[in-house]
């Protein structure tokens, strides 16, 4: 427990609420997302999973509370490119690649983003000279075993691949917190194994992960802490084999066969 | 459709070096397809600038602006009011043209860019019409309304004076004592052209124009990655306007004369017809496009019943005087219907343009090719089997 | 105070003709989801019903001219009035309305047709395909109409009962407010028009999936109702209201070729600052803009901001989608 003490807190939501016309969306909820842990947030359909992964980017103004990242207040009206350069990147439900770049180019444009920031004017400048980048994107697409394709058009992949190539393009901006949006919903059995062994890869390097799941195995392979959100608010949180046990969760889950 | 590409030096120079020498030799080849003549030639090259400046700006971000051709005319007036006030010089007139049209795309640009699609498209439109109809009515002191602007003997051009350079007649852009009308001013559009190509290839091959790319391809992704589209796009808009700006600018530079006809939206219209024709979003449709559409603009609306029916001599009588029957709304007054039917057919069939088109004919007679070859490889192989086969048989029999 | 009801008067009748425009462009849009560069076009095909009906009409032959005794003089003379003298006369004196009663078959025919050969192909592609599509489109139906009908401006008279001016003012106690009579028809005409889509869209069932497709278009999909068939009638219905307010802006502005264009640019103003697929919105701002404009090119209004009429509907365009991007009554 001393240990876990000691970690620094890269992201913490306090007291936050969100009503959608007269519907409680998030209630009174916090949350402290430490250096370094794989933190997953379950719960059934619409308890607000989305919702409050939104609040946390700034897409949602919460009505009350506070979102600090790394100790700096995230307040209304930080537009999504400030957010993703303070360092957190985002793997969306629906895959969002460009579909019409190469594979290589659409895994190159998010490093390009981390080394010259949200604007750089240099229409002059040109791609050949961007070898490390390139490099650095080729390196991480062998990783993914996509290597081989990377000239192909990202629109022509699987849509599984597409989610796992999109995680690539947010790995190479080496985020200081990446939120993972189901990522592994609508896959086949054998792509999710491989999408749980490439993320328990990057959790060697100790990326801070925030991910929202459905599927149990995933969140049971990977996460190090579980917070089980219900009707807006958090009924539970622990380490996972506290939460496997949890009434209030089965209570929550009940007549789902997932637990 | 890969626009961007990290290519090879050498082959980006081969390239330039291409462009140049086709541009370059215009007036020998354009002899052999009768567009052998100057003032069409400048068109060429004019326009081409135009649509390769457009495709900036529409070809890699896929905004669609309606509006530039009021930077067309901002350009085309500043270089007349640089002939009456400073000289007949190109240099400054060139300079200031599209140093006055990228202030004029910024301001315009800034506001438009707060809106995307179909409301961008609306808000050029309407700052263009704005300009348009400004042009016409009070800022005749200006612009000298439906009369035109023009250059007169006695304005003051207070360099030429200061270096007691007069011209005798009517004034004639001029580019260090070599007059620019004919083939003088289709050199010097082709230089502009040739500049204007390169640096648009260098864009074609940068991280910049690869993010311009990547907003049209997904513009939230963009944002989510830490990017802000705004000054991108703002940028695009601005060194398109910039070109448009040149192409006015050029103009009036072999004919010094400018109206404000050249803003209306209708103008606008025309290089988007261009740059989709030739094939939106590559390197040299836009320029392919604008030569198409200049030539047979040129081409077509020379022909009437007489030229037609010259043309369809060599068919008999009945059938001849039919296709000319069929083929006069065509031509002549009627070129803009060719042109428009010809438009449809390409945004229905190959929305890629002419580009397109050449590179579905050549996969095309690859896979041809590639068919031709797997069926003579597979004979040879028959072939080569039943001649095993006799050879067994015969050895067999000797046996 | 006469200057300014002449003015709203003015106002309102070329903010008729918008409203009517823009209706048929926001229906379609709403609707469909296309961005229709033709309907100026549609706008300027039924313009030239009418003038087709009064070529039709006014088919001569030549016959010997009574007037003249000193020689043999022929003069043209309409088929219709040789056969059947004044009553003859007054069919050719209503050309006008007769091409309503012609143009709303031949304008809604040509609305299937467009819809069916063309735009249907176009839902699922992308808002500046259909914009270059239909542009294209509208190029080609004005240079076939300049092909047959030359590029001057033809006119067509209004019936002679109502070519005369109304003293209005007289109804509101001033004087010297006259104002032409067929000006207030149109106004009436296409108050008259507005009111039946609206009545139509709210009191048939046809109408009310039309809106509930407008709503929300997959829903209604999923409700088994075979929402295309109902989308190509809603084309043809833009079609004829258009045509319509062509078919009687005849006699306001003698028509030509490229009248179409002139009026699609502000109809999209129009339809933008009222909101893209809100149909009240469209009609309010019609007339908005179209008193809007008439004010600004008043005297003294010019005298302060010089040049404010040339530029006043965009500038209200501009301003609103800047400020107010979803437009007076547009929806979120």
């Amino acid at each position: 427990m001393t240990d876990q003490q000691q970690r620094k807190v890269v992201l913490s939501i306090s007291g936050v609420n969100k009503t959608f016309g007269g519907l409680q969306a998030l209630t009174d909820i916090n949350l402290k997302i430490e250096e370094g842990m794989t933190h997953a947030i379950i719960g059934p359909n619409g308890a607000g999973k989305s919702t409050l992964l939104n609040t946390c980017i700034g897409r949602i103004t919460p009505d009350s509370g506070h979102i600090q990242f790394e100790g700096k207040d995230l307040v209304a009206g930080f537009t999504p490119h400030a957010i993703n350069q303070l360092g957190i990147s985002r793997v969306f439900q629906t895959p969002e690649i460009f579909p019409e770049l190469s594979i290589l180019y659409n895994v190159m444009i998010p490093a390009f983003a981390r080394r010259d920031g949200s604007f750089k004017f240099n229409p002059f400048r040109s791609l050949r000279k961007e070898k490390e980048i390139e490099d650095e994107a080729m390196s991480l697409l062998e990783d993914f075993g996509m290597a081989d394709e990377r000239h192909h058009h990202a629109g022509s992949l699987a849509r599984g691949n597409k989610r796992r190539l999109e995680l690539a393009m947010c790995l190479i901006q080496h985020p200081k917190l990446l939120l993972l949006d189901e990522p592994t919903a609508g896959m086949a059995r054998h792509d999710t194994n491989r999408t749980i062994e490439l993320l328990k890869k990057i959790k060697l390097r100790g990326m801070t992960k925030v991910i929202i799941e459905h599927d149990m195995h995933v969140v049971f392979s990977l996460a190090d802490r579980i917070s089980v959100l219900a009707q807006g608010a958090i009924i539970a949180e622990g380490a996972p084999n506290e939460i496997k046990g949890h009434p209030k969760v089965r209570e929550a889950y009940l007549g789902s066969a997932v637990l | 459709m890969q626009t961007i590409i990290a290519s090879t030096r050498t082959k980006d120079m081969a390239l330039t070096a291409l462009f140049a020498v086709i541009v370059v030799t215009a007036p020998i080849w354009g002899k052999l397809i009768g567009a052998g003549y100057p003032d069409l030639l400048q068109k060429f090259a004019i326009f081409g600038l135009f649509a390769i400046g457009y495709n900036i700006l529409f070809g890699l971000t896929g905004y669609l602006s309606f509006g530039h051709a009021a930077f067309l005319g901002i350009g085309s007036y500043t270089t007349v009011w640089s002939f009456k006030l400073l000289t007949m010089n190109a240099i400054p007139a060139v300079f200031f043209s599209v140093l006055l049209a990228g202030i004029f795309a910024a301001a315009i640009g800034f506001l438009s860019l707060r809106r995307s699609g179909i409301y961008f498209s609306i808000l050029t439109l309407a700052f263009a019409q704005m300009a348009y109809n400004l042009a016409y009515s009070v800022l005749t002191p200006i612009t000298n309304g439906e009369t035109g602007l023009r250059v007169l003997r006695d304005d003051p051009r207070v360099i030429d004076a200061a270096l007691g350079i007069q011209s005798e007649g009517s004034p004639l852009g001029d580019f260090f004592g070599l007059t620019l009308t004919g083939y003088n001013g289709f050199y010097f559009c082709a230089l502009m052209l040739i500049l204007g190509f390169y640096v648009s290839l260098k864009i074609f091959r940068s991280p910049f124009g690869m993010k311009l790319v990547a907003i049209k391809a997904n513009q939230t992704r963009m944002e989510y990655t830490g990017f802000n589209p705004r000054p991108y796009l703002l940028s695009a808009f601005v060194i398109s306007g910039m070109y448009a700006g040149l192409a006015g600018s050029l103009m009036a530079l072999v004919d010094p004369l400018a109206g404000a006809e050249r803003m209306q939206w209708t103008a606008s219209g025309e290089v988007v017809l261009m740059t989709i024709l030739g094939g939106v979003g590559t390197l040299f449709g836009p320029i392919l496009g604008a030569a198409i559409i200049k030539y047979f603009e040129n081409i077509f609306s020379a022909f009437n019943e007489q030229v037609l029916h010259r043309i369809f001599e060599f068919l008999p009588d009945w059938l001849a005087d039919i296709m000319v029957l069929l083929t006069n709304p065509f031509v002549g007054e009627g070129w803009h219907l060719t042109l428009g039917a010809l438009f449809m057919v390409v945004i229905i069939f190959v929305p890629g343009g002419v580009i397109e088109g050449f590179r579905r004919l050549a996969r095309w007679s690859t896979r041809f090719d590639a068919e031709a070859a797997e069926r003579r490889k597979a004979e040879a192989e028959e072939k080569a089997k039943a001649r095993a086969a006799r050879q067994a048989a015969d050895e067999g029999g000797a046996k | 105070m006469e200057a300014l009801l002449l003015q709203v008067l003015n106002g309102l009748d070329k903010g008729g003709a918008y409203a009517l425009i823009a209706l048929g462009l926001t229906l379609v849009f709403g609707t469909l989801g296309v961005v229709n560069f033709a309907h100026g076009a549609i706008f300027m095909l039924g313009a030239f019903v009418t003038v087709s009906v009064q070529n039709v009409l006014t088919i001569s032959m030549r016959v010997k001219d009574e007037s003249i005794t000193f020689f043999d003089a022929y003069k043209e003379t309409p088929y219709l009035e040789v056969w059947w003298g004044d009553v003859g006369r007054a069919i050719i004196d209503y050309a006008v309305p007769i091409s309503i009663l012609v143009a709303i078959p031949v304008m809604l025919l040509i609305g299937l047709a467009m819809e069916r050969g063309l735009v249907r192909h176009f839902y699922k592609r992308e808002h500046a395909d259909q914009i270059l599509v239909t542009f294209g489109l509208a190029i080609v139906l004005q240079e076939i109409v300049k092909a047959n009908f030359g590029a001057n401006p033809i006119p067509v008279p209004a019936p002679e009962l109502v070519a005369g001016s109304a003293d209005v003012g007289a109804m509101f106690g001033l004087h010297g407010v006259v104002y032409p009579w067929w000006r207030l028809l149109y106004l009436l005409f296409s108050a008259l028009i507005i009111g039946a889509v609206f009545a139509f869209l709210h009191f048939t069932t046809f109408g009310m999936v039309v809106r509930a497709g407008m709503h929300d278009r997959e829903t209604v999909g999923l409700l088994g109702i075979n929402i295309e068939r109902r989308f190509t009638i809603v084309f043809g219905i833009a079609a004829v209201v258009a045509g319509l307010a062509g078919v009687m802006y005849t006699p306001i502005l003698p028509p030509d070729y490229h009248m179409g264009m002139d009026f699609l640019v502000l109809s999209f103003v129009v339809v933008v600052v009222g909101g893209m697929g809100s149909l009240p919105g469209a009609v309010a701002a019609g007339f908005l803009l179209g008193i809007l404009q008439s004010f600004a090119s008043m005297n003294e209004v010019k005298t302060i901001l010089p040049g404010i009429d040339q530029i006043i509907i965009y500038l209200v365009a501009v301003v609103i989608l800047l400020v107010r991007p979803r437009g007076l009554m547009g929806k979120d």
